[in-house]
């Protein structure tokens, strides 16, 4: 199918609408827009960080989520409890797919679950000391944790239990670091500010640590990769291709991270953020109190890669950046290799994107590289400063969505028809039911990893993988059958 | 009056940085910009105007400064 044109995709926004009552349509149609590069500034075409709309169907995280699931969680030798009743640790538990190195339950803590398992009495008269125990318990039986993190859960801020002062007192008597988290999932509208609240902890807890402490020898080449969680692997892709080009990676948070990595990283030259949207407020503030520069890279597909090696060593002497080179070139023969081998059968075909983070921007090289085209995307709590960074990667006319509701993302999907669709698990049924080729994009579909030269290999192969796998060929949908198509004719004439 | 984080970018211009509003904007111009003084009104590449209090010293950029806001700039 050809791609629609600004006016086509005009009148298919205003076409989805039509369905809602007129408020709701004028708070959607914000969220809703054509993609036009000739914009510096997103806020000209596109809200986000919003409410979302009651009634609609948004696939949006709490607070909680977003501080526990994505920032904090993956740090694998401090233990996060999960504060307050039981079921937001548990069915959050190991989702993420962070992988990390270490034996679970004796030194590394990554996929278990710590919670008080609040009850009404807890709630009735505090859960303070049942705080305070769970701590001492925790220092008995797994006595090689490295410090504790207190993840609040809604019941917390209600009722209103002083955790900092819990906080204090245990940091007091176990001597390990044990940073109280707001991080009540009420709070924003969405994971985002989570992640926020998350940073916050970090800046105040954890950072200054090791302040006038220097006996971290340090080299002029030490740098922190932040924002990368490891996800299936990702993060040690890409350290690989940071360390051969000779740097040192001091620090690499949070995913496969270690409280003491999150320490020493004051103590760096410059920061790589990954994951803008979860880290910058960390970046932003190492760059104030630290005078730490920090530098947002991409490491989806080998254009983007090599693109981004090369900003970092810009900012390093020449031996970085022959090394930048060097890295690249290495590679090379690795990398066109895939692209020589899948872009053939990928050539052309069509991707949507709904997905978190920094995802909906970043793997559009990567799709590009494998001569596919990204011809929606849109972000679940993406600010701003996201739509802004998306407007130049994203090709004329194409959509963009801002927490798109079920209904919106079905309706856009039937009429772009996309070949492929990326986006969570809430949608892949869905849209495969519907014959749609589909990737999980939040744990890159139980693979990965998918950054590096490394990535870039497993990511050509699952793209390839799953559009060209003949089942679906064999999804036979109601609307496509025989006897329902003269009926659509019938109507559409 | 939000507080500002301002620095420089490669190419010495001062950006503009309010966290809670995401709004990350390139200072077009700076009233008192030289070594003996620095401040008041600060214009913004999208029209708004702010206002920071004059100090005699150029800030040790990357600052975070408490500004007023003179005009919307819609």
């Amino acid at each position: 199918m050809a791609a629609l044109t600004r006016e086509e995709t005009e009148a298919l926004i205003q076409e989805v609408l039509e369905v809602y009552p007129e408020q709701a349509r004028k708070d959607r149609a914000k969220h809703l827009a054509v993609n036009d590069q000739s914009l510096e500034k997103s806020n000209k075409c596109i809200t986000s960080n919003r409410k979302s709309q009651p009634g609609t169907m948004t696939i949006r995280g709490c607070a909680y989520a977003g501080s526990k699931g994505v920032v904090w969680g993956p740090i694998k030798d401090m233990i996060h409890i999960s504060h307050g009743p039981v079921g937001c640790g548990q069915y959050s538990r190991a989702g993420r797919r962070n992988y990390y190195v270490g034996t679970t339950g004796i030194n590394t803590f990554g996929t278990m679950n710590f919670t008080s398992d609040f009850q009404e009495k807890d709630i009735v008269f505090g859960g303070d000391k049942k705080l305070a125990k769970i701590m001492n318990e925790i220092e008995q039986l797994f006595p090689l944790n490295k410090g504790i993190s207190i993840q609040s859960e809604c019941p917390i801020g209600l009722i209103g239990d002083d955790i900092e002062a819990v906080a204090k007192k245990a940091n007091k008597e176990i001597g390990k670091p044990v940073v109280p988290v707001r991080c009540e999932g009420f709070r924003g509208v969405s994971q985002s500010l989570g992640h926020h609240i998350a940073n916050d902890a970090i800046r105040d807890w954890v950072l200054e640590n090791r302040d006038g402490d220097d006996s971290f020898p340090t080299t002029p080449y030490d740098v922190a990769v932040i924002g990368d969680y490891n996800i299936g692997g990702d993060a040690w892709a890409s350290r690989t291709l940071l360390e051969e080009m000779g740097l040192r990676v001091v620090a690499q948070w949070s995913g496969d991270g270690t409280i003491a990595e999150m320490e020493k990283t004051p103590k760096v030259k410059l920061n790589l953020i990954h994951c803008y949207r979860s880290m910058n407020y960390i970046a932003r503030h190492m760059e104030e109190k630290y005078k730490i520069p920090w530098l947002e890279y991409n490491f989806f597909g080998p254009t983007k890669i090599a693109e981004s090696l090369r900003k970092i060593a810009a900012l390093f002497d020449e031996t970085i950046q022959a090394g930048a080179e060097k890295v690249i070139a290495k590679y090379e023969s690795e990398y066109q290799a895939v692209i020589d081998k899948y872009k053939p059968r990928l050539q052309g075909k069509r991707v949507m994107l709904y997905v978190g983070g920094l995802r909906p921007r970043h793997v559009i090289g990567a799709y590009e590289d494998l001569g596919m085209e990204v011809v929606g995307t849109g972000y679940e709590f993406g600010h701003n400063d996201d739509y802004d960074r998306t407007i130049k990667e994203m090709g004329n006319a194409t959509l963009i969505y801002d927490d798109v509701t079920g209904y919106e993302f079905e309706e856009f999907v039937k009429r772009v028809q996309p070949d492929l669709i990326g986006s969570g698990i809430k949608e892949k049924y869905i849209f495969q039911k519907m014959g749609i080729p589909f990737r999980q994009m939040h744990s890159w579909d139980y693979s990965g990893p998918y950054h590096g030269y490394d990535g870039f290999a497993i990511f050509a192969r699952d793209m390839d993988m799953t559009l060209n796998n003949p089942c679906w060929k064999q999804v036979k949908v109601p609307w496509k059958t025989a006897e329902s198509t003269p009926v659509a004719v019938a109507a559409g004439a | 009056m939000p507080s500002v984080m301002l620095k420089k970018n490669t190419e010495g211009k001062l950006i503009f940085y309010v966290p809670k509003k995401d709004l990350e904007e390139v200072a077009e111009s700076v009233e008192f910009d030289s070594p003996e003084k620095w401040g008041g009104e600060v214009l913004l590449s999208d029209g708004s105007k702010y206002y920071f209090e004059p100090v005699n010293a150029q800030p040790d950029f990357p600052v975070t400064l408490r500004a007023k806001r003179l005009d919307s700039g819609e």
